[in-house]
């Protein structure tokens, strides 16, 4: 009579194990988690949720005047307010999920040395509670759209917009995956950290969140639309906006740059993870 | 005991756990991949430091070195052994915290560990949602919690501040709220390592009565380790010791914890004054020839690999003068099992005074292990009479480190591995 064991412990494992069934059972605690997120950030502060707002607004304000007022830069005839505005929430969200699911395991390395759970469900509930900041975020551009159509300015929303659920999922995945490689390469290497916040920066810059990726000269458009985070924020802008270009078959290569990169980080975050309490 | 595999709780077949000693890795991404090409074309690797080795920079260590357990459902099972011993790598193997080099573990139920107390507290969080939080980083539902908060809460005795943040506790409540959810957990299989180390008497107590009333109405299976034997004896009814990354006893309580006290008292130094030492009851008032001193040259610890020979340099204090004195050294295992003797058979004329003797031990057949020596001083008359002059019972302790082609069994097959049997 063979035994039915409900689980064998070993040294080898399969490459490319999602483990979706041990998430699955472990969803309450990715809840928790997104809750723990959102209820203790901003615990024991002056404004509180407001940071929420405050962050992506000032950011704006200050582009719209460095930029826009300043430099002068083409926003495509779309107020300077909102083209930016939109363009910094999309990318706040993916460099949200990048930054805070890079630090998966030194930050959790306390916790993860102490007791088993699936830990792919700590990148999970960041990319999540990262959500929650883009949606409040996005609700504001959303307001700020109406105040500037009321007042008859140049924007009309498309049907790109009907599209907005995957160009986020398409972020999240991307993000994600970035930030499990990198969470994983940390455990060795600990100044990836700072190249993480240092390249997301000079990353922004190759993004359309500033330049109007329309301004460009043809080479220049494929260039920055080889970067997969632009077709996504350019897809963004037109579809609620009504401004730029429709780059759909850079998006479809987005989608398969993200994929992969997710399973990558998939394949090394479950490979580091059986042992990185022995290298941290 | 008749049990069929069914019964079955956790099964550890062959199970290592290897460290690589010294620094891990070259420290920076271009060291490491110097290392790696040098390693691939079969270079000498150029940040190894100069005048060591290959081999010695990768050194590395068994922190579990074929550990074999089978434990059946509702067993409560104590892990002992000294500090190092490979205890708590044990359990994080087993919790799936870090992952085996080798062997397996089969498991048949939930498991759910606590090597920490409060490990996923949030300080900021108060401590209901810290139940919710912490119960589902042990796997359990947030359905699950909500049936159990009550008894949770009362459990803890923290009622009166379960709304407040966790960082106003104090440590005790702290613990007392971290542990009541782990007693709660639907788990077969609970993994403890000290956690009642802390905590009142009370609290203590409370615990433990918690536990085995657990484990014997619920039939859960627990593994406890613990550096107090009293929880030890207490809780378990099972006992297993461990010793350089191996099991050196299973079964009885209270003869583990004997055993295991007395591989705490061993002292491995290589210098060992024996004018103190045990001695054999007869000659412990009167004798007229001591030992007064066993030194093992070269050495700062008694640890021999197998096939090694030892030189020793005993010191006799003799009141006459004899001829043809002899010395015998009996061995030890750790389960006070004797498992043979060595004699020089003439140590030549011990004059009055001090006579320092350098004899030569040859280790070759003893297995792996730690051991005790006893040191007699005899002389045989011309009538084949035996008569010893002095017997000193715990001489010196020492380890033989013997990596074997076989994993050996001291414990059922004995501490001295015979030459090899040929097929003719």
């Amino acid at each position: 009579m063979s035994k039915k064991w409900t689980a064998i412990i070993e040294s080898d494992h399969k490459l490319v194990d999602l483990k979706l069934k041990e998430v699955w059972h472990y969803r309450d605690l990715v809840w928790l988690f997104v809750k723990r997120d959102f209820t203790t950030r901003y615990k024991q502060t002056i404004l509180g949720p407001l940071w929420f707002v405050i962050q992506p607004l000032f950011v704006t304000i200050v582009q719209t005047i460095v930029f826009g007022n300043m430099a002068g830069l083409s926003t495509d005839g779309v107020p300077e307010l909102l083209f930016y505005m939109s363009g910094n929430v999309a990318w706040l969200y993916f460099s949200a999920c990048v930054t805070s699911t890079a630090n998966t395991f030194l930050s959790n390395a306390r916790l993860f040395g102490k007791i088993y759970f699936p830990r792919m469900t700590s990148p999970i509930a960041s990319a999540i509670s990262s959500l929650i900041n883009f949606v409040i975020q996005f609700l504001i551009l959303l307001g700020f759209l109406l105040v500037f159509i009321l007042q008859g300015a140049n924007v009309h929303i498309t049907w790109v917009a009907a599209l907005t659920p995957l160009l986020v999922l398409n972020l999240a995945v991307l993000g994600t995956g970035f930030g499990i490689i990198i969470s994983s390469l940390t455990t060795k290497y600990r100044d990836l950290q700072v190249m993480v916040s240092f390249g997301l920066q000079l990353w922004m810059y190759f993004s359309p969140v500033i330049l109007s990726a329309s301004s460009l000269s043809d080479k220049m458009y494929n260039v920055m639309m080889c970067n997969p985070v632009s077709p996504v924020i350019e897809l963004m802008r037109y579809g609620w906006l009504g401004s730029g270009t429709t780059p759909f078959l850079f998006w479809g290569i987005s989608w398969g740059v993200s994929v992969i990169v997710l399973l990558i980080g998939i394949m090394l975050f479950n490979k580091v993870e059986r042992t990185f309490m022995d290298t941290v | 005991m008749n049990r069929s595999e069914q019964d079955i709780a956790v099964k550890i077949v062959g199970l290592k756990k290897r460290y690589r000693l010294g620094v891990i890795g070259g420290g920076t991404l271009q060291g490491d991949i110097q290392s790696w090409l040098a390693r691939k074309r079969g270079k000498e690797d150029p940040n190894a430091v100069i005048g060591k080795k290959f081999h010695e920079k990768n050194a590395t260590f068994l922190a579990l070195d074929g550990i074999d357990l089978t434990i059946y459902k509702g067993e409560k099972i104590g892990i002992i052994g000294h500090n190092g011993a490979g205890k708590s790598t044990l359990l994080k193997v087993f919790s799936r915290i870090t992952a085996p080099t080798e062997g397996k573990i089969y498991v048949d139920g939930r498991v759910s560990s606590m090597l920490e107390v409060g490990t996923g507290f949030h300080e900021e969080l108060t401590g209901r949602e810290n139940i919710y939080l912490n119960g589902a980083i042990l796997g359990m539902s947030r359905a699950e919690v909500d049936s159990k908060i009550e008894k949770i809460i009362e459990f803890s005795e923290c009622r009166k501040f379960i709304d407040t943040p966790v960082k106003r506790y104090s440590s005790g409540m702290y613990v007392k709220l971290a542990f009541s959810v782990s007693a709660h957990l639907d788990a077969d299989i609970l993994v403890m390592d000290e956690v009642l180390a802390v905590g009142d008497v009370k609290f203590q107590q409370k615990c433990l009565n918690k536990m085995s009333e657990v484990s014997s109405s619920e039939g859960k299976t627990i593994l406890y380790v613990s550096h107090n034997m009293n929880t030890i004896r207490q809780l378990c009814d099972r006992c297993v010791v461990m010793d350089h990354g191996k099991i050196v006893f299973d079964g009885d309580v209270d003869e583990a914890i004997a055993i295991y006290s007395q591989i705490q008292k061993k002292d491995r130094s290589s210098f060992v004054d024996l004018t103190n030492a045990k001695r054999y009851n007869r000659v412990e008032n009167t004798r007229y020839m001591t030992f007064k001193s066993i030194e093992f040259l070269g050495k700062d610890e008694n640890i021999f690999s197998n096939g090694e020979h030892a030189s020793a340099r005993v010191v006799i204090d003799s009141e006459i003068k004899v001829e043809h004195a002899k010395i015998r050294i009996g061995f030890y295992d750790v389960y006070d099992r004797k498992i043979g003797s060595g004699i020089c058979t003439d140590v030549g004329v011990i004059e009055p005074g001090k006579n320092s003797i350098d004899l030569d031990i040859d280790f070759t057949g003893i297995v792996d292990g730690t051991y005790r020596g006893e040191l007699i001083l005899f002389t045989q008359d011309s009538f084949s009479g035996v008569s010893e002059h002095d017997i000193v019972l715990e001489g010196f302790w020492f380890d033989v480190y013997n990596k074997s082609d076989i994993p050996w069994n001291a414990f059922k097959w004995g501490s001295v591995r015979l030459r090899d049997i040929i097929k003719k």
